[in-house]
């Protein structure tokens, strides 16, 4: 019983982490339009950005600055922006498909960065060495996981919040505007490159923050937490909650989590073993198929964006 | 039928759904006439001439060519029903030559393509002096010539002109109407939009005045081009048509 | 240093064919096709499984040719390759893009194509084993053409890069001499334009699906000739191939074949400096130095 619960506590507080990134996401992608092909790219740069802030002094590379946690975790959704400010500046004004690629790109080379660049990121085998917050009042066990379950809650529906009030006001309402129709934006005098750099930074702060809790959770980074397949996981999740509706991005999350480990522990339960070695393959596909199932049966998601009336009163 | 080549029976049509741009307009082009549509800007005039190409979806009403129902018909399929379209801007092919823009239009013509070929140059000879010229770097007026001669190309028994004359300076502009009058003389029907209302209703034989997206008032083109009303609305008071 | 330019001129040549169908295929359809490295990978399979059904039923074909490592069979094997990832590429776009484009918006069509991506990278490891392949077990030793500096090159590779260049050079003159050239170039800069001087859209999309698909194939299999032939074949030269089409500017065909070249110019010669682990990251640099200096590429149009 204590197992079935302890479970359910390490699922809920991955999916939550992961829930806060389909959250930047949405931001991006469901109110913006933006695409962003290299999620794991600012989910590493807050990931390593917290380790190495907030990590404990290590011999053979960078890090150990031992700040206070949540200066560490606030550098790390900083990192995070700054990593999409020099993407972003250098796509936003050009066609939706140099984002794509670039932002694809840079998760590839960040992936390959913190891989090599053993001085700074402690390379392959990764970057230990971090103190968990709070550590000596909860210690280790079931009481500390929930504890850090509570408080991932609290920071995802503090994003949640943020997200539901930006969706109803002016600014948010301009990012539909952008999404909708530019030109129409652009001859209302706002400079639409402009703001959708603004969220595009947002956005990926917020994944900096999914990245960061990641981290804290597993007191661990490397190379392999960032790999372009959590990228894909975290749309699937998007585009399976709904693109557009906050409360859909959260739903995506659990449901897709949910999927991914449910479908990897009846794989290596009930698959033959010579099908064993494929299971990362067979899952692969299976996500594939559901998001292009998806978008050609379900675009609109399981949530469907509800779209504050407008005056313009039609959307697509 | 009889002598009509087109005929627009309360089309609704618009880009995107339940925003109507057209609101059952009704047109008749008479076979081998010069036709023009003109109105205030936003009225509609362009959708009109795009939806009779195939290019915007018509939501309720027909379009008759030649007794033939082509509502709904892909444009590459009205182009080879005879029905040609030149659009306003970006209406030649700017990466080709201009030799290159005329064999393309011309490569459903089999044997006969030399000689069509041939006649085109004749009709345009300032396009046959720039053949191998990128058609990007043609002048206005020139460009507007290569645009006709594409239209022209596969024999049309009608021509859709969406402003042929913006942009060009007033002599070429005149040049290029009265080469669509003369076309006329040769059996082909013209249906023109024109913002150049006082030289287009001289010149065409008949007129429709469109305003958001409705039929306002038609005539013959002289009639109109007298009518008190109809010149202080939309031939002096040019401050009208940006409103 | 000349090494690796003439290792890069090889590299980039694969790269070209690559890339002149994914330029084609975005700036047709408006979308960055994540999956159309994957069309490589399935070339450079069905290669593997045509040449060892044509060697086995024509065991005359197995034979060498000249001085290469390629078999009679595996020459034909292309042929056969070409077919079949160009029906795919086909197949592809009829089972998903073209119901995606016709119900979505153009990013839709980026996710879908990372789906697909996803789909065919996996099935290629489940159905051939995520090990790799190579087309043939001997070794072929290189041709030393100097010492000093040492300069070595694999009969395969110059033929590879003649076979490249004379695919190019073909099709140089089907999109300069041709109507059916012409009317791809028409499509590619004005769709709806060339609908109405009676282009039909949607057998050009069909065509484009097929040129990629076939000069993908092509690239697969050469590539696999100097490399190791796996799953990740895909994974691996999406970004080099993107690359390459933004250096030469998106849409632009000659611009592929030249960014094709560039990129893997750059990326040989960036060996010299960079320690080798960091190689997947060079056409990403190249991608930010092209969006700084020439944001739309060497023969690219601003287009929003």
């Amino acid at each position: 019983m204590i197992g079935l619960l302890s479970y359910a506590v390490f699922f809920s507080t991955v999916a939550s982490i992961l829930a806060i990134a389909v959250l930047g996401l949405n931001l991006q992608w469901g109110n913006t339009g933006l695409f962003n092909g290299g999620i794991v790219a600012f989910f590493g740069a807050g990931a390593y950005g917290t380790l190495i802030l907030g990590g404990t002094p290590q011999p053979d590379h960078l890090g150990g600055f031992n700040l206070f946690y949540p200066l560490a975790l606030i550098g790390g959704c900083l990192s995070a922006g700054l990593l999409a400010w020099v993407v972003g500046v250098l796509t936003l004004r050009l066609r939706h498909d140099y984002l794509a690629i670039a932002t694809f790109g840079i998760a590839v080379t960040f992936e390959n960065i913190m891989r090599n660049a053993e001085a700074f990121s402690g390379g392959a085998k990764g970057f230990r060495g971090f103190e968990r917050p709070l550590r000596g009042w909860f210690g280790d066990g079931f009481v500390y996981n929930m504890g850090f379950l509570c408080a991932v809650l609290m920071l995802l529906f503090a994003v949640y919040a943020f997200q539901q009030s930006l969706g109803a006001s002016p600014f948010g309402r301009l990012l539909r505007a952008i999404r909708e129709d530019e030109d129409a934006a652009r001859s209302l005098g706002k400079n639409p490159a402009r703001i959708r750099l603004t969220a595009f930074i947002a956005g990926s702060a917020i994944m900096g923050l999914s990245g960061g809790l990641y981290a804290t959770f597993y007191a661990f980074v490397s190379p392999q937490d960032v790999l372009p397949t959590l990228t894909f996981q975290i749309w699937a999740m998007l585009i399976v909650g709904g693109a557009g509706n906050n409360r859909g991005a959260i739903l995506g999350a659990f449901v897709i989590w949910g999927a991914w480990t449910a479908s990897g522990w009846a794989l290596s339960r009930f698959a033959p073993l010579e099908l064993q070695l494929f299971t990362g393959s067979i899952q692969y596909i299976l996500i594939g198929s559901v998001i292009v199932g998806m978008l050609l049966w379900r675009p609109q998601g399981l949530l469907p964006e509800r779209l504050v009336v407008s005056q313009s009163g039609s959307s697509n | 039928m009889g002598d009509v080549a087109l005929r627009v029976e309360g089309i609704y049509a618009g880009y995107v759904p339940d925003l109507p741009i057209l609101k059952d307009v009704h047109i008749t082009v008479p076979r081998h006439s010069m036709t023009v549509i003109i109105g205030p800007n936003g009225a509609g005039k362009s959708t009109l001439i795009k939806a009779i190409a195939g290019l915007v979806n018509v939501r309720a009403g027909r379009i008759i060519h030649e007794g033939r129902d082509i509502t709904g018909i892909r444009p590459d399929v009205l182009a080879g029903y005879g029905l040609s379209y030149v659009p306003q801007s970006d209406n030649v092919f700017r990466t080709l030559t201009i030799r290159q823009n005329l064999d393309l239009a011309l490569r459903k013509a089999g044997a006969e393509a030399p000689a069509r070929l041939a006649g085109l140059y004749d009709t345009f000879p300032q396009l046959a002096d720039k053949r191998h010229e990128k058609a990007g770097a043609l002048s206005g007026g020139q460009r507007q010539f290569l645009a006709v001669a594409l239209a022209l190309a596969n024999r049309p028994s009608i021509v859709l002109l969406d402003e042929p004359s913006a942009g060009l300076s007033p002599k070429a502009a005149a040049e290029v109407l009265e080469h669509a009058r003369a076309l006329t003389e040769q059996g082909v029907t013209i249906l023109l939009v024109e913002q150049n209302v006082k030289q287009a209703l001289r010149l065409a034989d008949h007129c429709y005045i469109l305003a958001e997206g409705r039929n306002q008032i038609d005539g013959p083109a002289a009639d109109l081009l007298a009518d008190p009303i109809v010149g202080e609305i939309y031939l002096g008071a040019k401050r009208l048509q940006a409103s | 240093m000349i090494q690796n330019l003439i290792d890069g001129i090889l590299v980039g040549s694969t790269l070209s064919l690559g890339a002149i169908g994914l330029t084609m295929v975005m700036h047709l359809l408006r979308f960055a096709n994540f999956s159309h490295a994957e069309l490589l990978s399935i070339g450079a399979y069905s290669a593997i499984v045509f040449d060892a059904i044509f060697s086995t039923m024509l065991p005359f074909l197995a034979a060498k040719i000249g001085p290469l490592s390629m078999t009679w069979a595996l020459a034909l094997s292309v042929v056969a390759s070409m077919a079949i990832t160009a029906m795919s590429a086909l197949l592809i776009d009829r089972l998903v893009f073209r119901r995606v484009r016709e119900k979505g918006s153009e990013l839709s069509m980026v996710f879908a194509s990372f789906g697909v991506a996803m789909i065919i990278r996996n099935a290629v490891g489940l159905i051939f084993g995520l090990g790799t392949h190579h087309y043939t077990k001997d070794i072929v030793f290189a041709v030393v053409l100097s010492r000093d500096p040492m300069i070595l090159i694999k009969p395969d590779q110059v033929f590879t890069l003649a076979a490249a260049l004379a695919i190019m050079i073909v099709l140089h003159l089907v999109l300069s001499r041709t109507t059916i050239g012409y009317a791809l170039r028409a499509v590619a800069e004005n769709p709806a334009l060339a609908q109405v001087n009676g282009i039909r859209l949607s057998h050009m999309i069909a065509l484009v699906w097929l040129v990629g698909g076939g000069l993908a194939a092509v690239a697969g299999v050469f590539y696999g000739l100097s490399n190791q032939i796996s799953p990740m074949i895909g994974r691996d030269l999406v970004l080099p191939i993107f690359a390459a089409t933004i250096v030469g500017g998106i849409g632009s065909i000659y611009g592929a074949v030249l960014g094709g070249f560039i990129v893997g110019i750059a990326a040989n010669i960036a060996l010299l400096v960079l320690p080798s682990g960091f190689s997947p990251s060079v056409p990403f640099i190249i991608i930010l130095a092209v969006l700084l200096i020439r944001p739309n590429g060497l023969f690219g149009e601003a287009r929003t």
